[in-house]
């Protein structure tokens, strides 16, 4: 909905002086104040706030904890005991971050898995999903790095597993390795230059966030049907209907958050995290955070040689290629209809591929050993078909359910209860998308 | 696109809507909670099928056993576990006892400092005694030499070895591990379902369950056939192996409580696993009450939040 007409009329004077000068409350007023949202957005639409407020959340902590701690391998696993026993509310601060961390990861999984879902990635919106994807990268580098800084037994081990990847890569690898590692192995530059990138990547993801807001409110949002906007019946103002429903969004995320940070705040870490890094005493296991498993277990998964591709690069190329799927799926996705509501084969291999993803976690977690390898395999193998094979041909081969005219039809059809999805009034031809 | 009828459209809607919508809420719901549980059956499913399917690949040798630990833990009850747990201040100054006399001749505590013995019930003066009884070496002093001086409240449990070198080749080739956060470092993987259970139940005692789990395990015999490694001692609860190099440290009678608690192996290993809880996470009692009230807190806030949402929406159908 890109109506472009203003509506902010500055009601005092200060107000049409800075209007006329810097019109920030105009823009304000603009995206969260008239902005029109459709009327039909479920909870899944709140995980976008959530994920704002996660952000400025672990800034803000990080700041504080970043001036207590020591970046030296000698100092920072004393530092960060420092934090949790003698800094005020210390032990606070640093609970919320490494939770708000998982967290932060629970929410964006949740929030990529609404885009699958209602298919939101389909266009207008592929570079509004890009620039989404290429956060998620910035996460995923920003609490790696951040998982080293306690200089713990799977901080380092883990540091020294996933830097190894890059030296599979042929010709450049070593280099690549040696100018992360700022050396040969693990050791005080890596420390150094990990605290460094962990401080500042925040702030690059702050600057694509307000991209993907920027997109966002170009295009903007997507709704449960994936029927575009088309009248003002669809939509309502951001203020207060979205602004209210995603403040209770917030305080239900914050409380499972909170039981997690008060009663259970080691429970999505690692015990050998609390043992100080030692390069000659490897982990029985190296696992890394869980928010990385699926992808462990598809790198572990390549136990075999393709051609001159050998296992090792061949693991790298898949952990890689299995996030750089995400990147192509509004061109990977053929059908015309974009949310799985109407798309019943389509809605029953979105679930088959959540139930896999969870699957290659938990698959991450465990030896690679046994059957656990031939499980990851194929559970590998379907995370890649999902991706090449499911979204290309079922767009092409599926039949979708009708679709309603608009989002008020399908509003007003879902509060006529006991139909479903099944609309009585069925006037539409199947063809009628977006 | 006529906005202005559109607009009276609308209203219709919404009057018309709010009636029905509230009998209709009910389904959406009931719909969400089938397809909940369908997948969690499925995930259950699969789970148990490929758990079923690793057990039966594992040869079941007890001589040869090839996942440690042999035993899981005893779970035991603890003062300080669930949302409302406080540490049991008599058991602390115990399990200090049980530090002092038997683990310190090996193992330090290097990261608890004498002032926060406060937290174990002792007053300031009995802080400043026990600080006391410690050989501090400290330096250089104005003559540029270091000089020994008694322990102040300041000052952090001192090592028993100068250093981890001396502790390795005092103790066989390994140093003990210092003792300030095992009951953090310590943990068996709880595994499927478990750990979801764990979730609910808020179980959190994983590190002092494996100590005083570690500490009553020297009794078992090894299985027939099992080699023991020479200088090491078997304990099916060891993490990492069949046996360990730290011999049996605790036998009955070995610490005098002046409290008349029972002066046994199994009550000296809780007092020390609480103890240890304590020097790991000493601010854990904190932690649970801000908790408690940062949960009511955003409960009722939540509760606030939704009705006026409700009041909010309740002329829009959606």
């Amino acid at each position: 909905m890109s109506e472009g007409h203003s509506t902010y009329t500055p009601k005092t004077g200060i107000g049409r002086w800075f209007d006329a000068r810097m019109p920030l409350p105009r823009l304000v007023y603009d995206s969260f104040v008239a902005y029109p949202v459709p009327r039909n957005l479920n909870y899944a639409w709140t995980f976008g706030g959530i994920l704002a407020l996660m952000l400025t959340a672990q800034m803000l902590t990080g700041i504080v904890l970043a001036m207590h701690y020591a970046a030296d391998s000698t100092l920072a696993f004393d530092s960060v005991e420092k934090i949790m026993r003698d800094v005020n509310s210390g032990w606070l601060l640093r609970y919320m971050h490494s939770n708000g961390a998982s967290f932060f990861f629970v929410a964006v999984y949740i929030h990529i898995f609404r885009g699958l879902y209602y298919g939101s990635y389909k266009a207008p919106r592929e570079l509004l999903w890009i620039l989404g994807c290429i956060i998620y990268l910035l996460m995923m580098a920003t609490g790696f790095m951040g998982y080293v800084l306690p200089w713990g037994q799977m901080s380092f081990w883990g540091a020294t597993v996933i830097t190894g990847f890059f030296s599979a890569i042929p010709l450049v690898g070593e280099w690549i390795q040696q100018l992360l590692l700022g050396g040969f192995a693990v050791d005080n530059p890596t420390l150094n230059r990990f605290f460094s990138l962990h401080y500042l990547l925040p702030f690059m993801i702050a600057g694509v966030v307000v991209l993907h807001i920027w997109a966002l409110h170009v295009v903007g949002q997507s709704n449960p049907t994936g029927i575009e906007v088309k009248s003002k019946t669809d939509t309502v103002a951001f203020t207060p209907y979205a602004t209210i429903k995603d403040a209770f969004g917030m305080l239900v995320f914050l409380f499972i958050f909170a039981y997690f940070v008060f009663y259970l705040p080691n429970f999505l870490g690692h015990p050998d995290n609390y043992v100080v890094a030692d390069p000659l005493k490897t982990p029985a296991h190296i696992v890394p955070e869980w928010y990385f498993l699926p992808f462990y277990a598809i790198l572990r998964a390549i136990t075999f040689n393709i051609g001159p591709i050998n296992s090792k690069l061949g693991g790298v190329l898949a952990m890689f290629g299995s996030i750089a799927m995400l990147f192509l799926v509004p061109w990977l996705d053929t059908s015309k209809v974009r949310s799985a509501v109407y798309r019943p084969w389509y809605k029953l291999f979105f679930w088959l591929f959540v139930i896999d993803a969870v699957l290659l976690g938990w698959l991450g977690s465990q030896p690679a050993e046994g059957s656990y390898v031939f499980m990851a395999q194929m559970a590998t193998l379907f995370y890649f078909a999902f991706f090449l094979v499911v979204l290309p041909v079922l767009g092409l081969i599926e039949t979708p359910r009708r679709l309603p005219n608009s989002i008020t039809e399908a509003v007003l059809e879902k509060n006529k209860g006991g139909g479903g999805g099944h609309p009585a009034r069925a006037t539409a031809a199947p063809e009628t998308k977006s | 696109m006529t906005p202005k009828s559109g607009d009276r459209f609308s209203d219709k809607i919404m009057v018309e809507t709010t009636a029905r919508q509230r009998i209709s809420r009910g389904f959406g719901m009931k719909k969400i909670l089938t397809s909940l549980a369908l997948l969690g059956l499925v995930l259950a499913g699969t789970a148990a099928a490929i758990t079923g399917a690793i057990a039966q690949e594992e040869a079941h040798n007890e001589a040869q056993p090839t996942h440690f630990p042999i035993h899981e833990p005893k779970e035991m009850d603890w003062s300080f576990a669930g949302p409302f747990g406080t540490y049991d201040k008599a058991q602390l100054q115990r399990g200090l006892k049980v530090y002092k006399e038997v683990c310190a001749a090996c193992h330090s505590l290097k990261l608890v400092a004498f002032r926060t013995l406060e937290d174990l019930g002792y007053s300031e003066a009995q802080v400043k005694a026990l600080a006391a009884e410690y050989t501090i070496n400290d330096g250089p002093n104005d003559a540029g030499d270091m000089f020994d001086r008694p322990g102040i409240p300041s000052d952090y449990f001192p090592a028993p070895f100068p250093n981890d070198q001396a502790a390795a080749a005092a103790n066989g080739g390994a140093a003990p591990p210092d003792m300030s956060l095992l009951a953090k470092a310590r943990g068996v993987e709880r595994g499927f379902p478990r750990f979801v259970f764990d979730i609910f139940t808020q179980y959190a005692q994983g590190g002092p369950d494996y100590i005083h789990s570690l500490l009553t395990g020297y009794d078992e015999q090894p299985p027939a056939g099992m080699e023991i490694p020479e200088g090491t001692h078997y304990n099916p609860y060891f993490i990492a192996g069949v046996s360990l190099k730290m011999p049996n440290p605790l036998s009955d009678d070995q610490v005098t409580y002046d409290d008349g608690s029972p002066q046994t192996v199994d009550q000296y290993s809780r007092d020390v696993s609480a103890f240890l809880m304590w020097a790991a996470e000493p601010h854990l009692e904190a932690r649970k009450k801000t908790g408690f009230r940062v949960l009511v807190f955003l409960l009722l806030f939540g509760a606030l939040v939704y009705l006026t949402k409700r009041k909010v929406w309740a002329g829009v159908a959606h």
